[in-house]
Order: structure tokens, then sequence, then C-alpha cells
């Protein structure tokens, strides 16, 4: 599972490049706190707790859960 | 269970870089391996100008700021004066391989125990986009608007290679963060530049090649592919020195001197 903290978020999508499973979108409909549209996950059920999300993230927005 | 989180070593700040700037990967890597190694009570970290001119609000370990360039010479003090530290400096290209060039060519030569992280975007990204000594041939700035004319401006830089052929320095590897392999890579790097300082062995740089997606004008996912495409081919990533493990530049080989 992963948990976004999602105000640090810069849409920056490159951990949406890095989801093996294409799980993870840019949300269209929201913008956080810094005037930037997050990331977020569609499909936790999908998820492999692999953290390649998190391991391209620049911001450490992700925590990945097992 | 938590698999991956936020390394202690980093404090809550935000960073202030740019979406998709792997400056971020770059500390984080930093702060993962202090973690790792148990050092955060004894490190000092040396802040550059640049775009990671603010390190030292992200770092937890003490931080101290070097003007620009001079970041080696420094850290040199800080060693000499409490050798029990572990002194590290971050230092972007404009920084190490234009202003700061004899301090880092020095620092190598007396094999200074202190550790190195050279972050390689091809540009200077905090005054926003010149050509920097590693810039490419060929590569758009703003001051090199047509593409990087080697018949005026030179060569880009290599510096693992110029300093590999210094009889002094313990270790120097050049890795990328552009994808999570490579990024693997870059953390054991990291971990052995510090590791090596903890064992007395000497001065240990690790160049990351990085991306500045603003000042290249790309997205940040172009900017992660045109390190593939363009950087390594001209930055081949690798070991360039370890001397305690026998890997030396040829002329360091037997029968060639
Ligand atoms: C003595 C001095 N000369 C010039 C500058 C202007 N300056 C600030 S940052 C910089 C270069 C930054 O480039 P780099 O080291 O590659 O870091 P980046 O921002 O790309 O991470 C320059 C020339 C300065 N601050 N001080
Ligand atoms: S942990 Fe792996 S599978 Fe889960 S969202 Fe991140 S990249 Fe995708
Ligand atoms: S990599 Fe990090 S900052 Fe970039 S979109 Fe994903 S969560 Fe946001
Ligand atoms: S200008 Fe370039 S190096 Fe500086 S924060 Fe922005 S992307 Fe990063
Ligand atoms: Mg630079």
């Amino acid at each position: 599972m992963v948990v976004f903290q999602e105000d640090l978020c810069k849409g920056c999508s490159l951990c949406v490049d890095a989801c093996p499973k294409h799980i993870l979108q840019i949300s269209m409909t929201r913008i956080n706190k810094k005037g930037h549209h997050p990331a977020e996950c569609i499909d936790q059920e999908k998820c492999i707790s692999c953290a390649f999300c998190a391991t391209m993230c620049p911001d450490c927005v992700i925590t990945v859960e097992r | 269970m938590t698999v991956f989180k936020k390394p202690h070593a980093l404090t809550d700040a935000p960073f202030h870089y740019c979406p998709g700037c792997t400056h971020g990967i770059v500390h984080r890597l930093v702060a993962e391996v202090i973690d790792e190694l148990g050092i955060e009570g004894k490190t000092v970290g040396v802040a550059p100008v640049g775009c990671a001119v603010m390190a030292y609000d992200y770092f937890s370990c003490d931080m101290t700021e070097a003007a620009h360039g001079r970041a080696p010479a420094v850290a040199t003090g800080l060693k000499r004066a409490n050798p029990d530290n572990i002194v590290f400096t971050y230092q972007g290209d404009g920084d190490l391989a234009s202003i700061g060039t004899a301090e880092t060519v020095h620092a190598a030569a007396r094999n200074e125990n202190i550790t190195v992280f050279f972050i390689n975007n091809a540009i200077y990204g905090m005054t926003g986009g010149q050509m920097a000594p590693t810039s490419l041939v060929g590569q758009v700035t703003q001051t090199s608007p047509y593409g990087r004319d080697p018949s005026l401006c030179g060569y880009p830089v290599k510096i693992c290679e110029m300093l590999g052929e210094l009889e002094g320095p313990e270790y120097l590897e050049r890795v990328a963060v552009n994808n999570v392999k490579n990024v693997k890579t870059a953390y054991k790097a990291i971990k052995k530049a510090f590791q090596n300082q903890i064992d007395g062995r000497g001065f240990s740089l690790v160049e990351v090649l990085s991306a500045c997606p603003t000042n290249w004008g790309k997205t940040p996912s172009e900017a992660l592919k045109w390190i593939d495409t363009a950087m390594i081919p001209y930055y081949p990533l690798g070991v360039y020195r370890d001397r305690t493990a026998g890997i030396l530049p040829d002329s360091f080989k037997e029968g060639t001197v």
C-alpha cells in the first residue's frame, strides 16, 4: 500500500513512470496546497509494495507499507 | 510493516527544488546512508552555492555553508580539526568543476579523508541555466543558444577521468539517478564513499548525473531519458578508481610507466 503526503507532491509524475503495476496517476481533478495536481493511487489492491515509486520520488512524498 | 519512508537524517522541511529535480533523490540517498551507518550525530555536511545552497535546512546532521566552490577546503579544515567527525560536501558542477576546480583537484591530490558528492546536471541551475564546464557539446543553454560550440568553449570536463590520473584519491565513481536500478547503484556508491572515510582510506568522490528539467527545457520524464541518451554516452558510469580494490586507470598499471 502507498500513502502520499499529498501537500508535498509537485506532480512531476516520476512515480507514475516508475510503477510496474500502472496504478499511479496524476489527478486532474484535484490541486494541492502547493498548487500542483498531485499523484494518486487508483488501485491499492494491485500494489506489490516494490517501492519503485518512492525510490524515484524526488520529494519523499510516498510511504510504502506491506 | 513500513517498507519505505523518509529517512531520519532528513528534516521535515519540504525541498524547494523544481518538480522532478533529482537533487531531491540524491539528498534522500545521502540521508539513507547516514541512517544506515548510524553516523548522524557525528556527521558534518558542507553545502554549496547552487540550487542546493539550502541543503543545511534539509539534513538533520550538522551543516555549514562554503563560499562558491570552496567546500573541499572547508571540509579539509573541519576534518583535520575534528578527525572523529564524518565530513561530506555536496556540490554542483558549476561549484565543483568550474569556480572550485582548484579546491577539488588539490583535495583529491592530498587524498584528504573527506567524502565529496558531485551533482553533475550539465548546467548552472540556480542562476538560470547558463552553460557549465560540464554542458555537453551542442547543448542549448542560456549562454550557448546555438548549442555548445567546442571551438569557442572547449569540451566538457570529465571530473572522474581527470582526478583518476592523480596518485592521490582513494575512490571515484560515476553514477546516475535516472531509474530505479541506477538509484540503487548510486546508494551503494554513496555508502562506500562514507565507509572509506570511516575506515580512514581518504578522498572519495561520487559523481551523480542528475536532471535539471527546468533549465534543460524538458519534462521531468524527458529529462531522465536525456541522461540515458545524451549524458551517459559522454560520461560513462562506473568505478574510475578504487585503490583498495586495485581498480586504477591504465596509466597506473604495471609496464605502462
Ligand atoms: C563567487 C560567486 N560567483 C558566482 C556566483 C553565482 N552563482 C550562483 S550559483 C552558480 C552556479 C550553480 O551551478 P551548479 O554548481 O552547477 O549548481 P546547480 O544549481 O546546477 O545545482 C553561480 C555561478 C556566486 N554566488 N558566487
Ligand atoms: S509500491 Fe510498487 S506497485 Fe505499489 S504503487 Fe509504488 S511502484 Fe506501484
Ligand atoms: S514522484 Fe513524488 S512529487 Fe512527483 S508526482 Fe510522484 S509523488 Fe508527486
Ligand atoms: S533549476 Fe534545475 S537544478 Fe535547480 S532546482 Fe530547478 S531543476 Fe533542480
Ligand atoms: Mg549544475
